[in-house]
């Protein structure tokens, strides 16, 4: 039995890991699949999430020399939560700003804002510690239970759950006429604001909505890890979400869902195998592979299947 | 009945103003230096199926555009029953009981016939986030109102059978049927119909037609952008003529074709 508790312990550390990023990739998938708006600002909404939910739940630095001198201690629920409304609060005035754009306009807004939150994690120490991070932050029963495959079990069953409420609220909206209005915002805008549709307003909810569903994975990602850092939200983490949900399928919540795991396997097991097969000197180099494999995923998808695992047929443009 | 008002190049013709549901006054709107519609003014009439033809570049998509609220004009007003909705936003307009059609269709390609048509129902409570979650029995009640509208709306224009079926499969004109359904299903007061033949086989053509005359034996009003003259002629009274962003001509179809201004637009001639 023994023998088995490490493969136990990887395999629930592995499934914590996809279920959060999979709750990021819904939150994509609300925006991208259903309604078109194409944010590639993903890492700086889970930033948000993951720095309203610590800064909430985690005490200041103590002792001398301590650098982030913010900090409440409030129950992690009330961190999820926070972190949740917080990044659903700065999608919201990002998209009343940015969403006049459209298409690579739109994305390259997105992605200047999730470096602007980047930076302003990295420099305003006070508040997140800068380079440092917040450390300590608090785990969910973590006194109680005894190591880390009993807490990993548990936070497994905390996150698939947040999992399948998301997915469940999403499947209800997507079928609402909320999300038939944004479908059709997604296929022609012209056209659904000629039906009388307000197409501004329902692009801001799909935004702020997805918004705050990335800042709800990025404050459970906090809360397992125990610690976060500004290089935790890099562009790289983009890159991840919307590979996931492309090789899953967009437009489709099973697909994010079931591409999160295929993208994050291959990530998982190509960073394993590089360990096992590069020497120790050139493993910092040769962990650029493990993003260009994935790319190249990316790329065989595209070429191959555009719709994803999962995803509905892509439409054809209208020709009369 | 529609009548056109003074314009600079045009006979003052006599009209009374009772019964005018869209009144367009002196609409201008530029293009840098193009002056695609140039001081237009005319009224349609409760009930009508008002004909705007003109030549390729007359001005007569951009006035449409004016009118639904795609375009803010330069200048003039258009009021809709009396109410202003020039440079209102096009779902104002829409709200205000004026519904519209593309000269190239714009179905939404990858949802069905059936939820195409139902985007376009207005009202709708389940619209609205929070009504989804707080009031699903209305959600749920108003879903099933706008199903029926809808079904009925397809059927009347002949598309029962392809209901499920993604509207990107459907045919030019099946699209233009759709897409008339759809305007529909809001019950509007007055249509703008752009080019509603262009590319459509003569059986779907006489189909478009039919359709058109049996909705406004119900009691809307049409304003018709259409470059096929048997159709204009059959159906619409009367008929606007634009060339150059100027209103040149109206009347009947017969006072119409016999205007030499008129021909000598169509030839090619410059309009003094």
């Amino acid at each position: 039995m023994s023998e088995f508790l490490p493969v136990l312990s990887y395999a629930t550390f592995f499934l914590v890991f996809a279920s959060i990023f999979a709750t990021m990739a819904l939150g994509l998938n609300l925006q991208w699949g259903y309604t078109g708006l194409f944010n590639v600002g993903v890492a700086g909404f889970v930033a948000v999430g993951a720095y309203a939910s610590a800064l909430l739940t985690t005490p200041p630095d103590a002792g001398p020399g301590a650098v982030r001198v913010v900090g409440l201690g409030l129950p992690i629920v009330v961190g999820w939560i926070g972190g949740t409304v917080a990044a659903g609060l700065v999608a919201a005035a990002v998209g009343f700003a940015a969403l006049r754009l459209r298409h690579d306009y739109l994305a390259i807004a997105t992605f200047g804002i999730a470096v602007v939150i980047q930076l302003v994690a990295l420099n305003a120490q006070k508040l997140t510690g800068g380079p440092f991070g917040i450390q300590f932050i608090p785990k969910p029963f973590d006194a109680q239970l005894d190591g880390s495959l009993a807490f990993n079990a548990l936070y497994l069953a905390l996150t698939l759950a947040a999992l399948g409420c998301v997915y469940a609220a999403l499947q209800r909206l997507a079928a609402s006429p909320w999300g038939r209005v944004l479908r059709a915002i997604r296929e022609d805008e012209t056209a659904a604001e000629a039906l009388g549709k307000r197409a501004f307003a329902f692009r801001l909810q799909s935004f702020a909505i997805g918004g705050a569903i990335m800042g709800f994975g990025g404050a459970l990602y906090a809360h397992f890890v125990g610690y976060i850092a500004p290089e935790d939200f890099l562009p790289i983490l983009t890159f991840q979400i919307w590979t996931m949900l492309i090789v899953g399928g967009a437009g489709s919540n099973r697909g994010a869902i079931a591409g999160t795991v295929v993208v994050w396997a291959i990530w998982t097991i190509a960073g394993n195998g590089l360990r096992e097969l590069i020497p120790a000197a050139d493993q910092a180099r040769a962990a650029s592979l493990q993003i260009v494999l994935v790319g190249v995923l990316l790329a065989a998808m595209l070429l191959w299947r555009p719709q994803g695992l999962l995803g509905p047929r892509p439409s054809k443009s209208p020709s009369a | 009945m529609l009548y056109f008002r003074y314009t600079r190049n045009v006979p003052h013709i006599a009209a009374h103003l009772s019964g005018s549901m869209l009144q367009i006054r002196d609409l201008a709107k530029r293009f840098g230096g193009n002056r695609a519609v140039d001081g237009v003014s005319f009224d349609v009439h409760k009930g009508a199926i008002a004909g705007l033809i003109g030549p390729n570049g007359a001005g007569k998509t951009t006035l449409f555009n004016c009118v639904a609220g795609l375009y803010r004009p330069d200048a003039g007003t258009i009021t809709l029953d009396g109410n202003r909705i020039d440079g209102k936003r096009t779902s104002l307009v829409h709200a205000a009981g004026l519904a519209r059609t593309f000269q190239i269709p714009r179905p939404f390609p990858a949802m069905s016939v059936l939820e195409n048509v139902l985007v376009g129902v207005p009202g709708q409570s389940g619209e609205r986030f929070w009504a989804n979650w707080f009031a699903p029995t209305r959600v749920a009640a108003d879903e099933a109102k706008a199903r029926e509208t809808a079904r009925a709306w397809i059927d009347f224009v002949g598309l029962g059978a392809l209901e499920q079926a993604p509207a990107r499969v459907l045919s030019g004109g099946q699209r233009k049927l759709l897409e008339l359904a759809r305007a529909m299903v809001a019950d509007p007061r007055l249509v703008l119909l752009d080019e509603p033949a262009a590319g459509v086989n003569p059986a779907l053509l006489e189909k478009i037609i039919d359709r058109i005359a049996e909705i406004n034996r119900r009691g809307t009003s049409f304003l018709i952008v259409e470059h096929n003259m048997d159709m204009v002629m059959r159906l619409c009274h009367p008929i606007a003529v634009m060339a150059q962003g100027k209103l040149i001509a109206f009347g009947d179809a017969d006072s119409v074709r016999r205007n030499p201004t008129v021909v000598e637009a169509y030839l090619g001639g410059a309009v003094a």
